[in-house]
């Protein structure tokens, strides 16, 4: 019976040297320990011995179970290590600098500055709005202390209707809506009217590099017990400021608009030269940027707001000249081209 | 419009200090100044008056001539000159050896075989006038070697004005109104303005003139006789050509002169032409000529200055040819009038003829200013021309008095406006040198508007504010944020929806956003075969490229994919815009906020293409709306949609777009071989659909049970009929069934579909998943579907 066992374990040893891969071993592993395998029937076979040789026998034949049982797992593991082996040399080393597949969608520019400037005034406490670009003649002027036959319906060439609506010339057609919109909550909760608009305006005018007949604007309105003009000019730094991410240094001129008074005209200092001259402020350090002021009295009453009471300020923002800012585009007809060459580039939200 | 520093220093001194410095004060506290500041005269030096003593003609030149001047020096100098009008005695312009003319320095030169020793000089030359006609001639009695720039005001500061800064301003459409503002920015006093005392006249004889027509504000007139200079004093007219105006004769040159200065435009008629003055309009329409000799239509709203019934001007925009000022006129009528503003700027546009006047008169000017005006006129005109002689006493009719505007506040008042402290007196300083009368008695501020802020531009406390704070300095201010107390923000529902469709069609889908026009291409839509289809048109289009308002994006999408074809083999553009559909009962236009989205693609088939954009909404919807789409067969309305495969798309019940491929026609004119899918989406009806949020469902500890059909569809069933077959069926345990497979050829559409089973409860036994697919096989042969 011992040289059954010796023999058993010498095959063991030959056929575990012989084997190559993971189905030869598993076959061997069936020869030997299966419920039909040689050294299973070894211990079948023990029970026509006595007990004090079955526990003799037995004791071997378990040995050179867990014999068995060990050298066809070391040799598997022995196999895996050498295919994982083949697997790695078979691999080329690949040319991770090739280019890298870019294809991405893209966002209008006039999104991206929109979204900039949102989410500074939404950081501020502005809600933003949404409004329509065709208007009628009350919104677009006579609620806006524009009556007719002022001389201010001439300083923009409105594109009118056949139905007498208009093309919304500027976003301040808006602030009659938004004053009766928030009204209420400021008179009788006095819950601030704060709040921006952005959207589309258009003028009557013919294009070229830096003339557009449909461009954006963002109107900005705040109306409170004591909105100063100490107030306007920190909305306007803080919110500049955040826009170009550095101190932006701001001026007002006077400017007349009837729908505010006093009226101003809001310059920054040059954001190529930092104020000191050159070509694109025309040697003047300071960009033309923004129309602002505070809100004529008569629009407010227009709006319901009694103008004893309160007062507020309002601006509009050029979002087509800002974005052409930021981004250094020098034709204004692009950002309505559909030019997909031009408008790609554009690819992430900052 | 451009100003005289030497004009301004008239009316105000201001000696000592920096020129530049309150002209950039200027621009950032009254008006717009354009950036550059001209300074006229300083690049002339050493021109000299000097009187020809002899003029020889050249020998071999008929142009030349060889001159000896007096230059004031011990010798004469000798000089070759071409100009045609060199005389003995003559006095004129001489550069001298060592003279600068702008970047020229005279030196001694030779000169057709002559030296010459200097220059004489035209009035172009010395850039004090355009006239290059000849040299200048110098009439006044100076001493020969004089510095011009001594006797002459050469030298100036020139600054521009930006016209439409001064819109509100009637009052600085001239320099005394201008020198007032610097005596405000400066704190120097306003000297009065110099006049000639008009009730001298009041024994003379009247004017026969009267207002007829109530557009006319104010109408004053005088009779002057007996003038006999025709050339201008040389500074009037330097300063007319350096304020942008040409030089014409004394006369025209004086009216002129006084508008530059008082802002009061006026005008001088022959007496014989103007002898019954009526101020009125015309029933019927007729054609009358200006002095420019033009031919205008006037209509029956156009102001005419009337002889009797004879026009002679249009008023407040142009004289008539026939009245004006000849030769043997010896006594003329001096108007100075103001009008309806509107009325002048509507004439204006009518006749699309703006002049100086007219320009001035837009602003509604001060009617107190037009018998200051003439006072003005006649001094100056005295000063000048001596022997003048008035001759009627002056005839004035004012007919319209603008209200007096008072105004009363308190210091709180100004203080909440500003937020920031101005104190009291200056406050009052500011006004006063303003020409406000300006009272504090302790309490409220009692403010007088002059007459020249008080036709339209200053009415309300507020512009008060303006006064003073433009005054003290924007750059002074202390800026600071607001004391208002703060709520919640909340963004509405279409902004937010609007701002993750975005992003995901951009983020998830490689699309590009664009932004186009809110009119119809013409050109370019007739070019890929569709029409322009009716819609609202704008009134006033420029061009007719661009008259009607679109009812949809998607034609504007196609012209635009048409212009990419190049950019890319697939991409999709999408913009969120406005379209019009129509008119409300209210003849007001139905305005829609739309999403479109178009695919173009050379490597996708047709369908594949047509599935994506559908798995895009899909997905838009089910992020946004936490809901899924169901579709309905639309009939085509536009040339550019399929006939067969277009749907509408809804949203449990709600219609919210369209979704169709482009039809052949049109597509194979974008591109021959490429696909193009599009869809509409109206951004308003789908940001009103409920978001029915993430539901979350526990996931099952018991296992899963799959059980998959094979089914053969006859053709004209679709999807959303099969799944009514087992949409009632498996209630709480059929989670969800989907394609697995498809298998098409020409005659056999057949789809696998798996039915996902499974209970949070207990291990389904299959038993009772064969009942329920049991009946799920019958509802689908009730349909006409059978098993594979």
């Amino acid at each position: 019976m011992d040289e059954k066992i010796i023999d058993l374990q010498n095959e063991l040893k030959t056929k575990l040297l012989k084997a190559t891969d993971l189905m030869d071993l598993d076959k061997i592993r069936v020869a030997f320990l299966g419920k039909k395998g040689s050294i299973t029937a070894l211990l079948k076979g023990m029970k026509d011995l006595s007990a004090d040789e079955r526990k003799s026998l037995g004791a071997e034949i378990n040995r050179l179970k867990s014999y068995a049982a060990q050298k066809i797992e070391e040799r598997i593991s022995e196999l895996k290590e050498k295919e994982i082996e083949k697997e790695i040399s078979a691999m080329p080393q690949f040319d991770i600098s090739t280019p890298a597949d870019m294809e991405r969608g893209s966002y209008h520019p006039i999104t991206l500055v929109q979204r900039q400037c949102e989410t500074i005034f939404r950081s501020m406490g502005f809600t933003v709005e949404d409004y329509s670009e065709i208007v009628t003649d009350y919104e677009c002027f006579e609620s806006l202390n524009i009556p007719k036959h002022h001389p201010a319906r001439d300083m923009q060439d409105t594109y009118y209707l056949e139905n007498g609506q208009l093309l919304k010339s500027q976003t301040s057609a808006a602030q009659n809506a938004i004053l009766k919109k928030y009204g209420k909550n400021l008179i009788e909760n006095g819950v601030p009217i704060k709040a921006i608009f952005p959207g589309r305006c258009f003028r009557n005018e013919a294009t070229d590099a830096c003339h557009e007949n449909t461009f954006f604007q963002m109107e900005g309105v705040m109306v409170d017990r004591d909105i100063s003009i100490s107030n306007l000019i920190f909305f306007m730094k803080t919110m500049l400021s955040e826009v170009f991410q550095k101190d932006i240094k701001v001026r007002l001129r006077p400017g007349f608009f009837p729908f505010v008074e006093p009226g101003f005209e809001l310059d920054i200092s040059c954001l190529i030269c930092g104020g000191t001259g050159c070509a694109s402020c025309k040697h003047s350090g300071w960009l033309e940027l923004c129309p602002c002021g505070m809100i004529h009295p008569n629009v407010l009453k227009e709006g319901g707001v009694d103008p004893d009471k309160y007062t507020g300020f309002a601006f509009g923002l050029g979002l087509t000249r800002l974005a052409m800012m930021k981004y250094g585009i020098k034709d204004i007809r692009d950002l309505n081209s559909g030019n997909l060459k031009s408008l790609s580039q554009f690819t992430d939200d900052e | 419009m451009f100003l005289s520093m030497n004009w301004i220093q008239d009316f105000v001194d201001l000696n000592g200090l920096d020129k530049v410095e309150l002209i950039h004060k200027f621009s950032l506290s009254t008006a717009e100044v354009e950036n550059e500041i001209f300074f006229k005269g300083s690049q002339i030096s050493g021109i000299v008056v000097a009187e020809i003593k002899s003029v020889e003609p050249h020998p071999e030149s008929k142009k030349l001539h060889l001159l000896k001047v007096d230059a004031g020096e011990d010798e004469l100098t000798d000089v070759v000159c071409g100009a045609p009008n060199v005389k003995v005695g003559m006095k004129t312009a001489f550069a001298k050896v060592g003279a600068q003319l702008g970047e020229i320095t005279i030196a001694p030169r030779p000169l057709a075989g002559f030296m010459s020793n200097g220059m004489c000089c035209s009035e172009a030359e010395i850039e004090i006038s355009d006239d290059n006609s000849g040299i200048m001639e110098i009439t006044d009695n100076v001493k020969n070697g004089t510095d011009l720039k001594e006797i002459y005001e050469i030298e100036d500061i020139v600054f521009e004005v930006d016209n439409k800064s001064l819109t509100n301003r009637p009052d600085l459409w001239g320099h005394y109104g201008i020198a007032r503002e610097f005596a405000a920015l400066s704190g120097r006093k306003l000297k009065p303005l110099d006049i000639d005392d008009l009730n001298a006249y009041k024994n003379l004889p009247q004017v026969d003139m009267k207002i007829e027509d109530p557009l006319c504000q104010r109408y004053s007139c005088l009779q002057v006789e007996n003038i006999k200079r025709n050339v201008s004093p040389v500074n009037m007219r330097i300063r007319l050509y350096y304020c942008g105006m040409r030089g014409i004769n004394f006369l025209a040159d004086l009216t002129n002169y006084l508008m530059l200065e008082m802002g009061q435009p006026m005008h001088a008629f022959d007496s014989r032409k103007v002898e019954k003055i009526r101020i009125k309009r015309f029933e019927k329409p007729f054609v009358f000529r200006t002095l420019d000799g033009v031919d205008r239509n006037i209509d029956e709203n156009t102001l005419m200055i009337c002889n009797g019934d004879t026009p002679v001007a249009i008023a407040g925009i142009m004289g008539g040819l026939d009245s004006e000022i000849v030769e043997d006129t010896t006594t003329l009528t001096l108007e100075s009038a103001t009008f309806n503003a509107v009325s002048i700027r509507k004439s204006t546009v009518r006749l699309a003829h703006r002049t100086d006047a007219s320009i001035r008169y837009e602003k509604c000017l001060d009617p107190e200013m037009t018998t200051v005006a003439i006072g003005r006129f006649v001094k100056l005109l005295k000063e000048y021309d001596s022997n003048i002689k008035v001759v009627s006493s002056l005839t004035d009719e004012y007919a319209f008095h603008y209200d007096a505007v008072e105004l009363n506040f308190d210091k709180k008042f100004v203080d909440r406006y500003t937020g920031i402290e101005i104190d009291n007196n200056a406050i009052i300083n500011t006004l006063t040198n303003l020409g406000f009368k300006a009272d504090f008695d302790g309490e409220k501020f009692s403010v007088v508007v002059p007459s020249w802020r008080a036709t339209k531009d200053i009415t309300i406390k507020a512009d008060i504010i303006e006064e003073i704070t433009r005054i003290y300095g924007y750059d002074n201010f202390d800026i600071n944020t607001t004391r208002s107390p703060l709520y919640p923000v909340r963004m509405t529902a279409v902004k937010n929806n609007e701002d993750k469709i975005k992003d995901i069609l951009v983020k998830k889908y490689n699309l590009h956003e664009v932004h186009s026009y809110v009119w119809a291409y013409n050109d370019e839509l007739k070019a890929l075969g569709i029409p322009v289809e009716q819609n609202v048109k704008l009134a006033n289009a420029t061009n007719p490229n661009i008259e009607t308002i679109r009812n949809s994006i998607i034609p504007t999408q196609l012209c635009q994919v048409k212009q990419n074809t190049s950019f890319a083999q697939d991409f999709g553009i999408f913009e969120i815009g406005r379209i019009v559909n129509g008119l409300d009962e209210n003849n007001l236009c139905i305005e829609n906020k739309k999403l479109a989205i178009t695919l173009f693609s050379k490597t996708k088939k047709t369908k594949e293409l047509y599935f994506k954009l559908r798995d895009i909404l899909a997905v838009v919807t089910n992020d946004i709306k936490h809901k899924s789409l169901a579709f309905k067969a639309a009939q085509p309305e536009h040339g550019y949609e399929h006939p067969i495969n277009l749907n509408r798309i809804f949203i449990e019940d709600k219609e919210v777009g369209k979704i169709g491929i482009v039809h052949p026609v049109v597509g194979k004119k974008i591109d021959k071989k490429a696909n193009i899918v599009f869809a509409e989406i109206d951004v308003d009806d789908f940001s009103s659909v409920s978001d029915s949020g993430i539901i979350y469902e526990e996931p099952s500890k018991f296992p899963t049970m799959d059980y998959d059909i094979s089914l053969d569809i006859p053709s004209g069933v679709f999807y959303d009929k099969l799944s009514k077959c087992w949409s009632d069926e498996g209630k709480d345990i059929l989670k969800g069934t989907r394609i697995v497979d498809t298998y098409d050829t020409e005659t056999v559409h057949s789809i696998t579909v798996r039915f996902e089973f499974s209970s949070n409860e207990r291990t389904l036994s299959s038993d009772e998943v064969q009942k329920i697919m049991d009946k799920v096989i019958e509802n689908l042969s009730a349909i006409g579907v059978s098993l594979r």
